[in-house]
């Protein structure tokens, strides 16, 4: 097996005494930034992003997808003590997780997320290990209309994977297509959408708009809670973790199907949220407790936060293979590879096979390393959630406008934030998602130049999206992606007519 | 955004904000779409011109927008659902206006001066801590910052005259 031979060779750069402890170190921050509200996994990882600026590139995504699995980590703390959800996709872990506090079963709940989540990631990472050499190996072929094609699945899923209105969903995403178009076309020379501003010239950077669409829009939307945390407190010692660890073998089918529903949504980019929504819903269908889900079932807790994770972690394989992210943290880190100056890509396993499998060995020890980070320091973090909300809210303020500063060393782009802050906060109350707009603006100049590519290709003739079985599938998919809420409304009402029919 | 009226229950209906967003969108689309027309959205003589994939970007926000702004006024009578409370909207109004003159304070005095200032000021009249602990946390989180990216990371940050009289 090739894949062992470069795993071992990938643990022999990762476990390098230096590169340990920036684990622990991500992870510790992770959780902290998952803990927190309005730091999150995206723009946590991209406020701190410049700090692995003088790093090597193989030990900076070594810390920077250790802070990513923190925060995976760290949502579930928020839930399950304080009913608020520190990341979205933990809000399916609230449902059960807040009741068993509220009974007492605090320890239990966290120790079962904690858990859960560990073999939701061990299970994506293997996955990851023996499915991402085939994907890269297989995108070697791929020409511009195939990426183009690629690009426009990755697009139409968040159609037909979101829960919200589809025109809007669509708007948000072209405005993020729009904010790539700004500045100077890479091919022409030419400049776009300036109109004179000198300052547009570099266009907008997607950090920016991360950090101010998901940090200041956050704080926004916290504040206007008025916020006032009270929480339970929680002890996990051995025995209760080890009492966990006994009863949650029993809900190996739930587990299952939630990593398999995990890995799939976060490979097509659907992501972390409707993972754990989709496993939840899942899970109360399928148990045998069903009817009990919601009142503090260990179950209801295992299937959110298996998912999540799986599809937390699932989301890499795209970014890493074929240059696609899966979710706006895996664009981040993509962003992070281009300034180290690595192009995501097929081309990766070939040229830079330390950094790939230094990456991959990485994920399992970064998620050992977080199991047991998050399983003793748990009162600590659940500390810091106690700091009231008047100290934070100005902190995470600063803390972001660093971040926006050392992403150019620009002041315009500080101010960037804040509006880009205002503009999160009322996307979010009205509803228009920012992760497909924050994907556009990431995927933007790369979606365009395959398309121009292939246009030039077939001297514009739309039809070289169907020229072979290839591009042709994929681009079958797509449009069924797009107009999948139309479909599966129409099935749901060809189904209703039938059994009206058959009552009547 | 359209907050004209101030009562105590709310400041704008949802659906009024949704219709004015996406009119605020629409005319982003149609910005898009006219800037691509001049730069030519066509096919020139060497293959797609510089506006040709932005035209399409900047039609389909215009599209889409256009749906959503006829959806919201189909509801406009109906739905009274409230976008924003008055008193949510002085909470955010409460962080908000601080956090742009602090921005300001950034560009006048450097960030180190303005983050202590700004975190003890907003503790002191947004959290009624006392002076002395809302002092301490803002000079403490400052100095975090300065040791972790000036001397560190060697990471420069806006400074100011207070940095250079200390020699930085």
């Amino acid at each position: 097996m090739e894949e062992i031979n470069a795993l071992i060779h990938g643990f022999s750069v990762a476990l390098t005494p230096y590169n340990l402890m920036l684990m622990f170190v991500g992870i510790t921050l992770g959780v902290i930034i998952g803990v927190l509200p309005g730091l999150g996994g995206a723009n946590g990882v991209a406020i701190l992003l410049p700090l692995t600026f003088s790093m090597s590139p193989t030990s900076a995504i070594i810390m920077l997808s250790c802070i990513y699995w923190g925060a995976l980590f760290g949502g579930a703390i928020t839930s399950i003590l304080f009913n608020i959800p520190g990341e979205p996709w933990s809000v399916a872990t609230t449902f059960d997780g807040y009741p068993m506090a509220q009974q007492g079963h605090a320890g239990e709940a966290l120790t079962g997320a904690f858990t859960s989540s560990f073999v939701g990631a061990l299970v994506a990472v293997l996955m990851f290990t023996f499915l991402a050499p085939l994907v890269a190996g297989f995108a070697l072929q791929f020409g511009p209309p195939e990426f183009f094609s690629v690009y426009l699945l990755t697009f139409c899923s968040f159609v037909g994977t979101g829960k919200g209105n589809p025109f809007k969903i669509v708007a948000a995403m072209m405005l993020g297509f729009a904010m790539a178009a700004v500045g100077i076309d890479i091919v022409t020379g030419q400049l776009r959408l300036t109109f004179g501003f000198t300052e547009l010239l570099s266009g907008f950077h997607f950090l920016v708009a991360v950090i101010g669409l998901f940090g200041i829009g956050e704080i926004l939307l916290s504040m206007e809670e008025g916020l006032s945390f009270s929480g339970h407190s929680a002890r996990i010692n051995p025995k209760i973790v080890l009492q966990t660890w006994a009863k949650l073998p029993r809900y190996w089918a739930t587990s299952i199907r939630s990593c398999i529903i995990g890995c799939w949504m976060g490979i097509i980019p659907g992501g972390a949220t409707p993972a754990s929504f989709m496993s939840y819903g899942v899970a109360r269908k399928m148990s045998r407790n069903g009817d009990k889900f919601g009142t503090g079932q260990l179950e209801g807790v295992v299937a959110p936060e298996t998912a999540a994770h799986a599809a937390g972690t699932s989301a890499l394989l795209p970014m890493i293979t074929l240059g696609i992210p899966g979710s706006p943290t895996a664009a981040v880190l993509l962003g992070g590879l281009m300034i180290w100056g690595l192009q995501p890509g097929p081309l990766l396993f070939i040229e830079q096979k330390d950094f790939v499998w230094g990456l991959i060995a990485s994920m399992y020890l970064g998620n050992i390393a977080g199991l047991i980070v998050v399983l003793t320091a748990v009162p600590l973090f659940a500390a810091i959630l106690r700091v009231p909300f008047p100290i934070i809210a100005p902190v995470i303020v600063v803390i972001c406008a660093i971040g926006a500063f050392t992403v150019k060393n620009n002041m315009l782009d500080v101010w960037m934030m804040v509006v880009f802050g205002v503009v999160g906060y009322a996307f979010r109350k009205l509803d228009y998602p920012l992760a497909p707009m924050v994907l556009a603006l990431v995927l933007g100049d790369s979606a365009e130049s395959s398309f121009r590519q292939s246009m030039l290709m077939s001297q514009g003739d739309l039809r070289i999206f169907f020229q072979n079985w290839l591009v042709g599938s994929l681009t079958g998919l797509a449009i069924i992606a797009l107009f999948w809420p139309l479909i599966s409304g129409g099935i749901a009402r060809l189904r209703g007519a039938a059994t009206g029919a058959a009552r009547g | 955004m359209a907050h004209n009226e101030n009562s105590t229950q709310g400041v704008a209906r949802t659906v009024v904000v949704d219709l004015v967003v996406a009119l605020l969108i629409f005319s982003l689309g149609a910005l898009v779409a006219f800037d691509s027309v001049r730069l030519g959205a066509s096919w020139g003589s060497d293959g797609p011109q510089a506006g040709y994939f932005p035209f399409y970007i900047g039609f389909l926000i215009c599209a889409c927008s256009a749906v959503v702004a006829v959806q919201s006024l189909a509801r406009l009578r109906t739905d009274r659902r409230v976008f924003v409370s008055g008193g949510q909207f002085r909470q955010v109004l409460v962080i908000l206006l601080p956090s742009a003159v602090y921005v300001f304070g950034v560009w006048l005095i450097g960030i180190y001066v303005s983050s202590a200032l700004f975190i003890a000021l907003f503790m002191k009249f947004a959290g009624r801590y006392s002076w002395l602990r809302s002092a301490s946390v803002g000079l403490a989180v400052s100095g975090a910052a300065f040791v972790l990216f000036e001397i560190w990371f060697t990471i420069p940050l806006p400074k100011g005259p207070v940095e250079q009289l200390l020699g930085y």
